[in-house]
């Protein structure tokens, strides 16, 4: 099996009619197995990219090859390794769910048997399997979602690329997805995510890139990225309402509700010594949580501003 | 080198064969959808058609008499079917094709490693299937008035064939530029309607005054329908049916590469 990266980009620049320059000439490298967020604000260039990479928008420079196999010269072979589903629902209502994917699977070239075996397996594995004689529009939001995963694995992609899988989908769904995403790449499928939920992408990313104004303004490991992170805020719910912030110096406190007080703990410092004070001043906790999702204070801190890690670390730190 | 893939077909013959699965395929959905509304698209024709076979025929006709030596049922029944499949043939393509980019369902066969020739390929078909299944309905519906003589299958076959082609192809090219639904029945309302019924579906060119007579002869649907009327009996008027063959094959053959370069430019489709 060749090693080459599942996803390379070099140089990659989008400029579209009127002038707007999408992407300034990114470089982005995915590795085979990986399960890669790209993230970033609307309009940042992540659709530009993904439209690029399955020849939905053309590029004005630079190189993207998948496995190894250029996107211009070997178009048919480098298409037939990428599984796509668009963040918005791209399929006819009026068909039959059965037909949607079988008729996918057909422009792959899967025919006949094949082709209905490829969709049993997917409609099944998605859950769809009942509703394939349906047509599309009687499906609900999560189905329609399911739908469009299924379509896109029908051909069984080495690289599946999900722009917003789980929009608009409720959370009970959304952890379904989450797990058969992961069992997809446990099984081998490389997967590059873009999501506006951070959560989602800490929770199932190994490697991580930013984009922001068509540039790259970070490629890291998720851990490498949350180390960067230099204060993390702890939500302490109390036994006992305070009428005032207790002076926990030298760690810096808030008081949200009369019994609900924030902490914050930059890295370095010892969560036991918070307990002492805490204890000092006679203040039980009840229970504690982390305060919010760490990938998203990183975020806002890049995309705020002109987006560097310089910018990051005196940011968040 | 791409990597092992059960699903990765290997060499010329495997890629041509995956080619015609995906022509197949589209095929297949393009008859399964306009069959899917069939009272918008098999009915509405044959209604029409009805009504003009007992108003202008069965009714009006016999009070005209003869066209051109033959009964006027008999003379405008070919051009009928021509206008029938024209109409047909290039609405089913410029719906479909448009519909698939307004539903953004196109970007799926897009993503796929579907040739542009295949993808042009299988919308054409779908339309000349349609247009196919028109001129059918009509020609039963035309066997209760008249009786159908075929005088050149050759001609008559390779002429419906040619037009259904050339019909989709415009309707293709429309579907491309097409970024409302107004978009696609401009054309069929304000040309391709007129150019019919004034292609000499009803009546033969002699009868018109020497200028529109002339004027007609600009009017590429006359070569069509003309031709069309020489295979079911032998008579074309003064229109060369050679002639007509070799211009509507050539029109084919230019729309099918100026289809093809418009997919390779990405009009309408990518940005």
């Amino acid at each position: 099996m060749s090693t080459a990266p599942a996803l390379s980009i070099e140089g990659l620049k989008k400029v579209y009619a009127g002038g707007f320059e999408a992407l300034k000439g990114i470089d982005l490298r995915v590795e085979q197995g990986d399960f890669f967020a790209l993230l970033g604000p609307n309009g940042a260039g992540k659709s530009t990219t993904i439209g690029v990479i399955c020849s939905l928008v053309v590029k004005s420079a630079g190189q993207v090859a998948i496995f190894g196999l250029d996107i211009d010269r070997q178009f048919a072979a480098a298409k037939r390794m990428i599984g796509v589903v668009p963040q918005e629902f791209n399929f006819s209502i009026f068909e039959r769910v059965g037909d949607i994917v079988e008729t996918q699977a057909g422009f792959y070239g899967l025919g006949g048997a094949q082709a209905r075996r490829q969709t049993e397996k997917y409609l099944r594995k998605l859950g769809l399997w009942d509703k394939r004689n349906e047509q599309a529009r009687h499906l609900s939001g999560g189905m329609k979602r399911r739908l469009m995963i299924a379509r896109a694995l029908v051909h069984e992609p080495r690289l599946l690329i999900l722009d917003e899988p789980t929009a608009g989908v409720d959370i009970e769904i959304r952890r379904s997805m989450w797990s058969f995403l992961r069992e997809m790449n446990e099984a081998g499928t490389t997967i590059i995510l873009t999501t506006h939920y951070l959560e989602e992408a800490e929770s199932l990313c190994r490697n991580i890139a930013i984009i922001d104004h068509g540039e790259i303004v970070e490629n890291t490991s998720m851990r490498e990225l949350l180390q960067q992170l230099g204060t993390e805020t702890l939500v302490l719910d109390l036994a006992d309402p305070l009428s005032e912030v207790p002076n926990l110096e030298p760690f810096v406190a808030r008081r949200t509700e009369a019994a609900c007080l924030e902490v914050d703990i930059d890295k370095g410092q010892n969560l036991n010594d918070v307990f002492a004070r805490l204890d000092a001043a006679g203040i039980r906790v009840r229970s504690l949580r982390n305060k919010s999702n760490r990938l998203e204070q990183l975020f806002v801190a890049m995309t705020q501003s002109e987006g560097s890690t310089e910018t990051l670390v005196h940011a968040a730190g | 080198m791409p990597p092992d893939d059960i699903l990765l077909p290997q060499g010329r013959r495997a890629v041509f064969e995956a080619n015609f699965v995906a022509f197949r395929t589209l095929l297949v959905k393009e008859i399964r959808r306009f069959l899917r509304i069939w009272p918008q698209t098999l009915i509405p024709p044959a209604i029409s058609m009805a009504l003009y076979f007992a108003i202008f025929g069965a009714i009006i006709g016999r009070r005209i008499g003869e066209m051109a030596g033959f009964d006027y049922m008999e003379f405008i029944v070919p051009g009928l079917i021509m206008m029938s499949v024209i109409t047909n043939a290039y609405a089913n393509v410029s719906a479909s094709f448009f519909s698939a980019k307004f539903q953004r369902s196109i970007e799926a066969l897009l993503v796929s490693p579907t040739p542009n020739s295949v993808l042009l390929g299988g919308f054409i078909a779908g339309g000349v299937a349609r247009g196919l299944a028109v001129a059918a309905i009509v020609t039963v519906m035309a066997a209760f008035f008249i009786e159908i003589r075929i005088h050149d299958w050759f001609v008559t076959l390779g002429m419906l064939l040619l037009t259904a082609i050339l019909f989709s192809l415009g309707g293709f090219i429309n579907g491309l530029f097409a970024d409302k639904f107004d978009d696609i029945s401009i054309i069929p309302a304000f040309v391709l309607t007129p150019l019919t019924y004034l292609g000499g579906v009803f009546y033969a060119l002699e009868l018109l005054p020497d200028v529109w007579r002339t004027l007609s002869y600009f009017n590429p649907i006359v070569y069509v329908v003309a031709s069309f009327r020489y295979g079911f009996f032998g008579y074309s008027g003064d229109v060369p049916v050679g002639l007509s063959f070799i211009a509507v094959a050539v029109f084919v053959v230019v729309f099918w590469f100026l289809s093809l370069w418009l997919l390779q430019r990405g009009t309408g489709l990518r940005t």
